[in-house]
C-alpha cells in the first residue's frame, strides 16, 4: 500500500467509507499546501497556476488548501493573486467557476524576499506556521523549486535553517524539483546529495512531466493489460524501435539555459530514456510504486550506447531556413547565443538493451529543435514476415509493421500493415490503422501537471524517476557527450528539416530509415 | 453536418451512416460505447442530446436517441444524423417515432447499435418502473435513471429499490459524489475513531439526501438518521447538513449558500470549501466511466431509512 497523505502510518486505521470498489470516489489530497519558488516564470504562470485551479475545480484539492508564492517581487498578497488570476483565467483547462476561485484565493499568499536572504526565510516559516492555524493545513506542505538548479543548494539550506523542512511526528514536507537533473554524471550525483541531505529520498519529486501524460500511462495499459502485444514484443519479432521527440520551436530567449547543455541532456537525459524504460521493461509484478520502480531500473541498468559512437551517433545544430510558412534565424544568430556556439540542438543515439528479449535489437533516440513539426511518439517496427508468397512485384510497396504509439500532439496509436490494393491484380500496399481515444478534445483528462502535483500532494511517487534513476541515466549518456565535448563543432541542418544528414546515414548504415512522423 | 431522413427505416438510417463515413473520411473511429437516450419528443429530447455531446468529449460513442413522439397516428420512423460539429465528440441519431412503433424502441436500436461495444441506456425524463425489464432498458449492460425529474423523487427512488437490478444506477447518486468524497477525506484525518452517529438533513422529498443516509448507514456500522430541513440557497442541491459524531468531536459539513459548504472538524480551523449541485453533463460522463454494476450504490440502496411509500407497484405502465 502506498502511504495516503496525512494518514499516520503506524495505525491501522481503516477508513469504513472507503471501499475498492467504490470507483466513483476521487483520490483528494488530505490537509496541506504548496509552496512555489520561481512564480514569474513561464511554467508557472501557463501550467502549475492553471492545474492548481484545475485540481480545485474538480474538487481534488483539500479544503483550506494554500498556495504561498516566494519571489524576489514587491508584491501582496493581492497583486500575487492578479498573477494567480490571470494565469487560471487566460491557461486552464476547465471553466472557471467563480465560487472555485474565491475558496482557492483565500488561500493565496506572497512572501516577498531573496534565496539568500535568512530574514525573507523566517517570514515564510511564519506564513506557513500562520496557514497551519488559520486554512488547517497542518503542518504538511510542499515545495516547489521552480528555479534554476544553481539556486537549488541556497535554498535547500535555507529551508533546512528556518524549519521548513522538519516533517516531525504525523506532518509531512516535500520537495519537488524540475530538469535538468545535474549535467552529468558527477553534478547528478552532487545534486542529489545536496537535496538528499534536507529531504530523505522518499520525499523528492523529480518531475518529468512526459510520466504525468495519459498516453505514457496508457503504454503499459497496452503492453500488459492485452494479449495482442506482448507475445511479439521482443527480438524475435522486432526489428528496431524508434523514440523521437521533435520540436518546432527554437531556442531563442532560452540562451541562459540551452547554451551548453543542447539536446542531449535536455530532453534525451530524462524524457526519452524514460520512455525507452517504459518501452523496454519487464512486466513488474504489480504497478505499485516500488515494483514499476524496480523493473524501469533493471532494464535501464541493461542498456548501453552501441558502439563505435562514431556510427551510431548524430548531432546537429540548426541553421537559418523556412520552418514551415515562417523564416526563421539558426541557433548561431539566436539572441544570447555566441556566434560560435557549438550546442547540439539535434541529438541522436543507439542504444541496445542488453537482456534476451532485446537482444540486437537496436534503440534510436532522437530529438530536435525546429524540426519538420512538433511530435513525439515511439515507433515499435517489426520484421519482415519471414516468407512472402507472393511476386516480387506484388509486395514491392510493402513496408514493415510498425505499432506507433504517439504521445502528443493528436494522443492515439497507429498500427501499419499490408493490405491489398483494390483491383483485378495481387498488390500489396500499407495501410495504417488509427485509434485516437478522442484524447484531443476530452477536456476531462487531467493535464500531466494537474496529475503530478495531485501525486505530490498524496505522496503517490510512481510517476516520479528516482535518484537511481537520474544517475543511471547519465552514466548511459555520458560517454556520447563527452565524446562529443572533444570534437567542437555540430553538424548543421537548416530549420524545418528532420535534421542532418549525418542522422540519416547514421540509419542507412544498418538499411534502415526514420520514420517520417 | 445534419442528414434528415424523413419517413424512413432503419436500412436505410445504416447505409446513410456507412455513405456518411466514406464521404466524409473516417468519422466514426474510436467509438468506446453506445448510448440510447429514451425520452419524450421535444425540448426535454434536445437538453439530453446537448448533455450527451459534452459527455462524448471524455467518452466517444455512439448516441441513438429514442423520442417518443404521438401514439395516436400511423407507424412512421423520422431520423435526424449529426456527425461532426453538431454532435460533439459523437455521432448522433434521432430517432422520432410515431403511432406503435413509439412502444418498438427495443427493436429499433438492434440494427443501430455499435458491434461489441458496451450499450448504456439513460432516461433523461419518466423512467419504466423497471429498466431491467424494460424492452429498451434489457438490451443495455448499464441503466441510468433520473428520479429528480418523478414528482416525488424520494418515493421514485423507494420504487427503483424494489426493482434493483445489478447495473441499474440514478444520478441522484452521481450527485452526491462530492459530498461523499468530503466525507471520506475528512475520515482520513485523526482523530481515528469510530463514528457513533450520523445524521443527514435535508429536503423532506429529496432522493439524494435518502441515498447518503443509506449510504453511510451501509459503510459505518451505527444508527443514521435522516432529518428533514430545508435548504439554502435553493439552487444549490437538496442536502443541507451531513453530522459524523465521534467520541473525540464531530465532523460536520454544511451548506452554507448555493455553492459553498463549510467543513468543521474537531481541533481545526472550519474550512469553507466550494460545493455546487452537478451538472446533468458532469453525472452523465461520470456514469460512463465505469461501466460495470456498481455495488455501492445497491448497498446504499438496500440500507436506505424506509418509508411508507404509498402503493408498492404501479399498477399502470408508466412507458414503454
Amino acid at each position: 500500500m502506498t502511504r495516503r497523505s496525512g494518514t499516520a502510518v503506524h495505525d491501522d486505521w481503516i477508513n469504513p467509507l472507503r471501499d475498492a470498489r467504490d470507483k466513483r470516489l476521487p483520490r483528494i489530497a488530505g490537509p496541506s499546501g504548496l509552496v512555489l519558488f520561481g512564480v514569474t516564470g513561464d511554467l508557472a504562470r501557463k501550467k502549475l497556476m492553471p492545474a492548481i485551479y484545475d485540481l480545485a475545480n474538480r474538487g481534488l484539492l483539500p479544503p483550506g488548501f494554500a498556495l504561498v508564492g516566494f519571489a524576489r517581487r514587491d508584491w501582496e498578497d493581492e497583486d500575487f493573486a492578479e498573477v494567480v488570476h490571470d494565469a487560471v483565467r487566460s491557461h486552464s483547462r476547465t471553466p472557471f467557476r467563480q465560487e472555485v476561485w474565491d475558496r482557492l484565493a483565500e488561500g493565496l499568499r506572497f512572501v516577498q524576499g531573496t534565496f539568500d536572504d535568512d530574514e525573507s526565510f523566517d517570514r515564510l516559516a511564519t506564513c506557513v506556521a500562520e496557514l497551519d492555524a488559520e486554512r488547517g493545513t497542518n503542518g504538511n506542505h510542499a515545495f516547489y523549486l521552480s528555479i534554476p538548479p544553481s539556486a537549488f543548494p541556497t535554498v535547500c539550506k535555507q529551508l533546512s535553517r528556518s524549519g521548513l523542512a522538519d516533517d516531525e511526528g504525523d506532518v509531512w514536507r516535500r520537495v519537488v524539483i524540475e530538469k535538468p537533473f545535474g549535467h552529468d554524471l558527477h553534478s547528478a550525483q552532487e545534486l542529489n546529495e545536496i537535496v538528499n541531505d534536507v529531504f530523505p529520498e522518499d520525499a523528492v519529486f523529480r518531475i518529468d512531466h512526459y510520466l504525468g501524460k495519459e498516453t505514457v500511462q496508457n503504454l503499459l495499459a497496452l503492453r500488459f493489460a492485452n494479449e495482442l502485444f506482448e507475445p511479439i514484443w521482443n527480438a524475435h519479432h522486432v526489428d528496431h524501435v524508434q523514440i523521437t521527440m521533435a520540436e518546432d520551436i527554437g531556442v531563442g530567449g532560452r540562451a541562459g539555459y540551452y547554451d551548453g547543455i543542447g539536446a542531449a541532456r535536455d530532453v534525451i537525459q530524462n524524457h526519452l530514456l524514460q520512455l525507452l524504460a517504459l518501452t523496454a521493461m519487464e512486466e513488474p509484478v504489480s504497478f505499485s510504486p516500488d515494483d514499476l520502480r524496480e523493473e524501469k531500473i533493471k532494464v535501464l541498468s541493461a542498456v548501453k550506447l552501441a558502439e563505435p559512437l562514431d556510427e551510431t551517433t548524430a548531432r546537429g545544430q540548426y541553421t537559418a531556413g523556412w520552418q514551415g510558412s515562417t523564416e526563421v534565424k539558426g541557433l548561431q544568430q539566436e539572441e544570447g547565443f555566441p556566434t560560435d556556439s557549438v550546442t547540439e540542438t539535434y541529438a541522436a543515439i543507439t542504444c541496445e538493451v542488453n537482456t534476451r528479449r532485446w537482444a540486437g535489437v537496436p534503440f534510436y533516440l532522437r530529438t530536435g529543435k525546429r524540426l519538420g513539426r512538433r511530435v513525439t511518439e515511439i515507433a515499435v517496427v517489426f520484421k519482415r514476415a519471414p516468407h512472402l508468397p507472393f511476386d516480387q512485384t506484388m509486395t514491392e510497396e510493402l513496408g514493415q509493421n510498425a505499432l506507433v504509439v504517439r504521445v502528443q500532439p493528436d494522443e492515439g496509436v497507429t498500427l501499419r500493415f499490408g493490405s491489398k490494393v483494390p483491383g483485378s491484380g495481387m498488390e500489396v500496399r500499407d495501410v495504417t490503422m488509427d485509434f485516437g481515444y478522442g484524447t484531443a478534445f476530452t477536456e476531462a483528462s487531467p493535464e500531466a501537471y494537474e496529475r503530478l502535483l495531485l501525486d505530490v500532494l498524496l505522496g503517490e511517487p510512481s510517476l516520479f524517476p528516482t535518484n537511481t534513476e537520474v544517475e543511471m541515466s547519465w552514466r548511459i549518456l555520458d560517454p556520447v557527450i563527452e565524446k562529443w565535448h572533444r570534437e567542437g563543432s555540430p553538424d548543421r541542418y537548416a530549420a524545418g528539416t528532420w535534421g542532418p544528414p549525418s542522422a540519416d546515414v547514421l540509419l542507412e548504415r544498418t538499411g534502415r530509415t526514420w520514420r517520417r512522423p | 453536418m445534419i442528414v434528415d431522413l424523413p419517413s424512413t427505416d432503419t436500412s436505410a438510417v445504416n447505409r446513410t451512416m456507412v455513405d456518411l463515413r466514406e464521404s466524409a473520411g473516417a468519422v466514426a473511429l474510436g467509438r468506446v460505447l453506445t448510448l440510447l437516450i429514451i425520452t419524450e419528443d421535444g425540448p426535454e429530447a434536445e437538453a439530453a442530446i446537448q448533455a450527451a455531446n459534452d459527455a462524448s468529449r471524455e467518452h466517444p460513442c455512439r448516441v441513438l436517441v429514442l423520442a417518443r413522439g404521438v401514439r395516436r397516428a400511423a407507424s412512421r420512423l423520422d431520423a435526424q444524423i449529426r456527425i461532426g460539429g453538431d454532435a460533439g465528440a459523437s455521432e448522433v441519431i434521432v430517432l422520432r417515432m410515431y403511432g406503435p412503433l413509439a412502444d418498438q424502441g427495443g427493436a429499433i436500436v438492434v440494427p443501430l447499435l455499435l458491434p461489441d461495444a458496451p450499450i448504456v441506456a439513460w432516461w433523461p425524463g419518466d423512467a419504466p418502473s423497471s429498466p431491467a425489464d424494460d424492452p429498451v432498458g434489457h438490451v443495455a449492460g448499464r441503466r441510468i435513471t433520473d428520479v429528480s425529474s418523478a414528482k416525488s423523487p424520494s418515493k421514485a427512488l423507494g420504487k427503483l429499490r424494489q426493482r434493483y437490478h445489478p447495473g441499474d444506477t440514478d444520478l441522484a447518486w452521481s450527485r452526491i459524489t462530492s459530498w461523499r468524497a468530503l466525507l471520506t477525506a475528512a475520515l482520513d484525518q485523526p482523530p481515528h475513531e469510530p463514528v457513533t452517529r450520523a445524521s443527514v438533513a435535508g429536503a423532506a422529498d429529496s432522493a439524494s439526501a435518502d441515498l447518503l443516509t443509506g449510504w453511510l448507514a451501509s459503510r459505518l456500522n451505527c444508527p443514521v438518521s435522516r432529518i428533514a430541513e430545508d435548504v439554502p440557497g435553493g439552487q444549490g442541491g437538496q442536502i443541507a447538513a451531513v453530522r459524523l459524531e465521534r467520541a473525540g468531536g464531530s465532523v460536520e459539513l454544511r451548506r452554507v449558500d448555493a455553492k459553498s459548504a463549510v467543513l468543521s472538524q474537531p481541533g481545526q480551523p472550519d474550512r469553507r470549501v466550494a460545493l455546487s449541485r452537478r451538472t446533468t453533463r458532469e453525472c452523465l460522463a461520470e456514469e460512463l466511466r465505469r461501466l460495470d454494476p456498481d455495488d455501492i450504490f445497491a448497498e446504499a440502496l438496500e440500507a436506505m431509512p424506509s418509508k411508507p411509500t404509498g402503493r408498492t407497484r404501479s399498477s399502470k405502465k408508466v412507458t414503454a
